[in-house]
């Protein structure tokens, strides 16, 4: 009687350790699993990165950024493009980042609670998921026809400004909100008035977070395409904007903001649709470009980030 | 006398500046709010340029026709304005991208919030959030010249314009998003309900199947949910890579066009404003955000849901 339970027993147990055995080893294929798709994942980052390179960097040299579009795809280079992604960028981040900021500080340190409120919180969060390409139209239909500002510089600037706007505010806002309320507080106890105490403190604590939002939103402005390809992008612009700095007085002109654009994307976007194989090396040359200028502000934001975070104990 | 003279200046100078910082304080509040308005105004630029574009549109097209024509051929001589065509595309290409992003996004998601030490995490994170750095241009290059010619080696005969290969590279394209909507939908959940589960036994893959994934269902479908909306609202891959040619299929071997590579045809040629192929981009826009917004609406209403449980 004794025996037989004893023998039930044992061979419960290795059934039990069989069992374990085999979720362990399903346990440990399931982790093989997940390092297998990230470094799936990384193989496509790697693959296209090296695809670029290796089909474009032959053609970026000096003569390269020096040059206008061309006809001939030898000749051809990105001069008018990259001086248009800089004017544009200039723009942007004009009118994006005090909006940007100005609207977070509103949200975070004053907004009472009310529908008011809840119809912006509302607003940007739905803002942040609407396709790129319909800032374009809208930017098309109220910015090009109904405010007669032209398929120019300033309508580009504008637009990706406004594409940008709600990622600015959600990352200021999160910044914000880091600052510890004991800091508010001990502001306010020795007389500061809110604006003293958002100017003096809360900001200059939260310059780490704020300035990170800004750089990751200006690099996502700068690769975006669409919106400026409905907005009437050209991609042939063999001339260079008026210059906004004259020799005579007041030395600044403001007749570039109604030139026709072109930006880095849009140059490469009309290399690639192009069915000529030099062509696409002219694309490839110029993503490598528009690759290094994206991942130099990552860079920068990934710096900073680091930095900042260093210098503050709370 | 004097000195009496003297405090009651003082009093008046302390009254009057302080009734000059609560102007300033007043003033600057004023123009924050001004700035939080004009993420408003954006929205109403944006709803009330396609609505009134639309409405355009529709009074010379019929709601019905532009629902249920099976072509979209806007610029013929002999012109059909059913959405259908390009509707299909995005189907298509969406479809695709959700298949290679939804097992892949969920299974790092699980990786980074149930078995990756913190070191291990802070290099992969990084590493992701660069996928969706990489501008869509860039990406638009890759899937015509890298994955459709790798593609072809397979199939030769697929086309060189395909919904395939811009679906992929789509869903490539939106693994991050995926995966750190998730992770964070997973990292909510208490550590005592895992703890529950090793205490019972359970291994690491049973706690994560079994306990956490479904207690944060939610919070992973809203990232599934956010992660549609975002592939439907992708256009340069698309307009590079799956063609221009609107057609009514559901094969992702064929070429087709979004309704975004649509919006992006029409404006790299040149119609004249006001007129109805002008107009149709917009009608296109209209029914793009409406499914966009629908998406995004019920993916956030989601999102919500997992915060409340605990």
């Amino acid at each position: 009687m004794f025996l037989k339970n004893d023998i039930d027993k044992s061979i419960d147990a290795a059934r039990v350790r069989g069992r374990i055995a085999q979720s362990q080893l399903r346990d440990r294929l399931f982790s093989v699993a997940g390092l297998v798709v990230m470094a799936v994942a990384s193989f496509v980052l790697l693959a296209l990165l090296l695809q670029l390179a290796y089909d474009g960097i032959g053609r970026v040299s000096w003569k390269f950024f020096t040059s206008y579009p061309s006809r001939f795809p030898s000749q051809a280079g990105i001069l008018s493009a990259w001086i248009g992604t800089v004017l544009v960028m200039f723009l942007t981040a004009l009118t994006a980042i005090p909006l940007g900021i100005g609207a977070a500080i509103y949200l975070e340190e004053y907004a009472p609670k009310n529908w008011l409120t809840d119809l912006i919180e509302i607003n940007i969060t739905n803002l942040a998921g609407v396709p790129s390409i319909v800032y374009g139209l809208m930017a098309l239909g109220l910015l090009v026809y109904e405010f007669h500002l032209g398929q120019s510089f300033l309508t580009a600037g504008l637009t990706l400004a406004m594409l940008i706007l709600p990622m600015v505010i959600i990352a200021t806002r999160e910044a914000l909100r880091a600052v510890p309320p004991q800091i508010l507080e001990a502001s306010f106890a020795l007389g500061a008035t809110k604006w003293q105490t958002i100017r003096d403190h809360v900001v200059p604590y939260s310059m780490g977070g704020i300035l990170t939002g800004i750089i990751l939103s200006l690099s996502r402005a700068v690769g975006e395409t669409a919106p400026l390809l409905t907005v009437g992008a050209l991609s042939f612009i063999a001339f260079l904007p008026n210059p906004p700095l004259t020799s005579e007085f007041p030395f600044i002109s403001i007749q570039w903001l109604f030139d026709p654009f072109t930006v880095m994307p849009i140059q490469m976007f009309n290399w690639v649709s192009r069915p000529q194989e030099e062509f696409h090396i002219n694309a490839a040359a110029a993503g490598v470009i528009l690759m290094l200028m994206t991942l130099a502000m990552n860079a920068l934001a990934i710096t900073v980030r680091a930095r900042f975070r260093r210098r503050i104990h709370w | 006398m004097n000195a009496e003279a003297v405090l009651k200046k003082t009093d008046a100078l302390r009254v009057s500046s302080r009734f000059l910082i609560n102007v300033k304080e007043k003033a600057i509040e004023a123009l924050l709010l001004f700035a939080a308005l004009t993420s408003v105004a954006i929205t109403v630029g944006i709803v009330g340029i396609l609505v009134y574009e639309s409405f355009g549109f529709f009074r010379h097209i019929s709601l019905l026709d532009f629902l249920t024509d099976t072509q979209w051929t806007p610029l013929f001589s002999d012109p059909h304005y059913g959405i259908l065509p390009l509707v299909s595309g995005t189907v298509v290409t969406t479809a695709v991208a959700l298949l290679v992003a939804v097992p892949m996004g969920s299974l790092i998601a699980i990786y980074l919030s149930e078995y990756a030490s913190r070191g291990v995490r802070e290099i992969i994170k990084p590493a992701l959030e660069l996928l969706s750095a990489v501008p869509t241009v860039v990406y638009g290059y890759f899937a015509l010249l890298f994955v459709t010619p790798a593609l072809q080696k397979l199939w030769p005969e697929l086309p060189s314009f395909n919904m395939l290969s811009a679906g992929l590279v789509i869903g490539i394209m939106i693994v991050p998003y995926v995966s750190s909507v998730s992770e964070d939908a997973m990292r909510a959940v208490p550590v005592h309900l895992r703890e529950g589960a090793f205490a019972l036994g359970a291994t690491r893959m049973q706690t994560a199947l079994r306990v956490v994934f479904p207690s944060a269902l939610s919070g992973i479908t809203a990232a599934y949910v956010l992660g549609i909306s975002r592939a439907i609202g992708e256009t340069m891959v698309v307009a590079i890579a799956a063609g221009m040619q609107p057609t009514l299929t559901w094969n992702p071997l064929e070429p087709a066009a979004t309704m975004t590579a649509y919006i992006v045809q029409v404006s790299l040629g040149d119609l004249p404003h006001g007129s109805v192929g002008y107009q149709t981009i917009f009608a296109t826009g209209l029914t793009l955000l409406l499914m966009t917004l629908v998406f995004n609406i019920a993916g956030h209403v989601l999102k919500k849901r997992y915060r409340q449980v605990y």
